[in-house]
């Protein structure tokens, strides 16, 4: 389905424009909520993947202190202990802030490379926090849920320009 | 493709300031996370205000949700079943039929095991279980392993109590908010379990691996006594969990430990049952009578302990002789 194009004359809202992508994410943290009860970490981080979509789909959108509130609700959502996201979305924001000056040529092939790594450095952040606080479980474990959050990026990117498209259009 | 538009702010000095605040703003919030963890490390269950304000929001879409898909988890068992029916009905009715004159024997032991108790002073409060309520949710993109409880402390749900459902034992409250609690979850690695060999008295302790089994580690030194199949249930060591609700059923065998599997599986149960810590709900009562008659010296003036209630009058009479002697 193709959003309507814009009337004219008309300019999208400032809460449309602005509060989209933070609303999407946080929405993405909340499918925890679901009635399923995992007995492993089956689900993939989709408020991670909403981010970093949004993150290289429009750089200039948001500054890297976005992850700190987002974060913070995805650890309030996750089961993580409190401030495992809020750090390590903000490294990876920070990151791919700093990654932008180096690379010269940016493709698709890239975008998903990068959101591998972060995906790798927030899921295994993540155990290492949750080891930290009392839980366990070694890098096995995480293993399947890298995998297919990683297949899943491309997708979620798509959605991400779908909604991008919807967002920017009046 | 070219790369994106730097986000360099080139020579304006307010842009410039702008955005090295922001890269402050976000380190400081990142050491503020790092700090947060620090705090949770030593307190593992702190901000639970903060995480059940959290789940009061998510309540009621999860629990409706929970109430539509009721039965997907278990679609798979309806279709093998249906396939098998014919000689499943045959299995099973001979499986009713040895059953049957187990329960009767059962029940002439609970009557006993009743009587026993009795005889031994060991009184089990009437009441045990707390509420029974639904598991809404769990934390399916963490490596932690909570459910979400639909019920709280204004159900009188409390940290610490016991979760069980009919088929065995699911976990127990890590934290509990107004209407909602966590569960840790039998498969946690943080939950340690009590446990015995069903057919027989080896004691072992049940950790979780996080990934849907447990690790059953034999108290008893030597070679692993356990053999796949064996059923682990809880020997109420430690005073949380009653003794003999099911935990696990053991399917492999790795060195000195088993792996076991959780009888109670949190995706398929209907409802789960919050029981008082086992400690609570048994107590031996400390009646006057009794602590006099343990106590025989303490007591003043030996005439009252003497005729008065059936443990001193039960007691031989040398005793009683040696008490009147020692009293003058």
């Amino acid at each position: 389905m193709i959003p309507q194009g814009p009337r004219l004359g008309n300019d999208p809202s400032r809460f449309r424009l602005e509060g989209t992508p933070v609303i999407s994410v946080m929405l993405g943290s909340m499918l925890t909520a679901l009635p399923i009860i995992a007995q492993s970490p089956v689900m993939p981080p989709v408020g991670l993947l909403l981010l970093l979509s949004w993150r290289l789909l429009r750089p200039e959108l948001w500054q890297a202190w976005i992850a700190l509130p987002l974060g913070l609700f995805d650890d309030l959502m996750s089961g993580q202990p409190l401030g495992s996201a809020m750090f390590l979305w903000t490294v990876t924001l920070i990151a791919i802030d700093s990654s932008e000056r180096r690379l010269l040529w940016r493709d698709y092939w890239q975008d998903w490379l990068i959101a591998a790594i972060a995906i790798i450095v927030c899921l295994s952040g993540g155990l290492l926090f949750a080891r930290l606080t009392g839980g366990g479980g070694t890098i096995d474990l995480i293993l399947p849920q890298i995998v297919w959050s990683t297949l899943l990026f491309p997708f979620v990117a798509r959605q991400c320009a779908w909604l991008d498209r919807w967002r920017i259009m009046a | 493709m070219a790369r994106p538009p730097s986000r360099r702010p080139g020579h304006n000095r307010k842009a410039q300031y702008s955005l090295f605040a922001s890269y402050v703003v976000a380190v400081s919030g990142a050491l503020i996370g790092l700090l947060l963890i620090g705090v949770a490390i030593f307190d593992p269950t702190g901000f639970a205000v903060i995480r059940g304000g959290a789940a009061e929001i998510t309540r009621p879409i999860s629990a409706t949700l929970k109430g539509l898909v009721r039965g997907v988890g278990s679609a798979d068992e309806w279709v093998v079943a249906y396939i098998n029916a014919g000689s499943q009905n045959a299995a099973l009715r001979r499986q009713v039929d040895i059953n049957r004159t187990r329960l009767i024997e059962a029940a002439a032991i609970q009557q006993e095991n009743i009587r026993l108790k009795k005889l031994l002073k060991l009184v089990e409060a009437e009441k045990d279980e707390v509420v029974a309520a639904r598991i809404i949710s769990s934390s399916a993109s963490s490596t932690r392993r909570f459910a979400r409880l639909n019920a709280g402390k204004a159900q009188d749900v409390q940290p610490g109590m016991p979760v069980r459902a009919p088929e065995g034992l699911v976990g127990r409250i890590y934290t509990s908010g107004i209407n909602t609690a966590e569960v840790l979850l039998l498969t946690d690695s943080s939950n340690v379990v009590p446990v015995r060999r069903a057919k027989d008295d080896i004691a072992a302790i049940s950790t979780g691996r996080d990934d849907g089994s447990v690790e059953i580690r034999p108290l008893t030194a030597g070679n692993n006594p356990f053999k796949p199949g064996d059923v682990m249930v809880t020997s109420g060591i430690g005073g949380l969990y009653r003794p003999n609700i099911p935990v696990a059923i053991v399917v492999r065998i790795r060195g000195d430990i088993a792996i076991g599997v959780p009888l109670a599986n949190p995706a398929r149960v209907e409802a789960v049952m919050v029981q008082r810590p086992y400690e609570v709900s048994v107590s031996r009562p400390e009646t006057p009578s009794a602590a006099a008659s343990l106590h025989p010296n303490t007591d003043a003036s030996p005439a009252t302990p003497a005729a008065t209630t059936p443990p001193a009058a039960a007691t031989p009479p040398t005793a009683s002789n040696n008490t009147a002697r020692a009293t003058p």
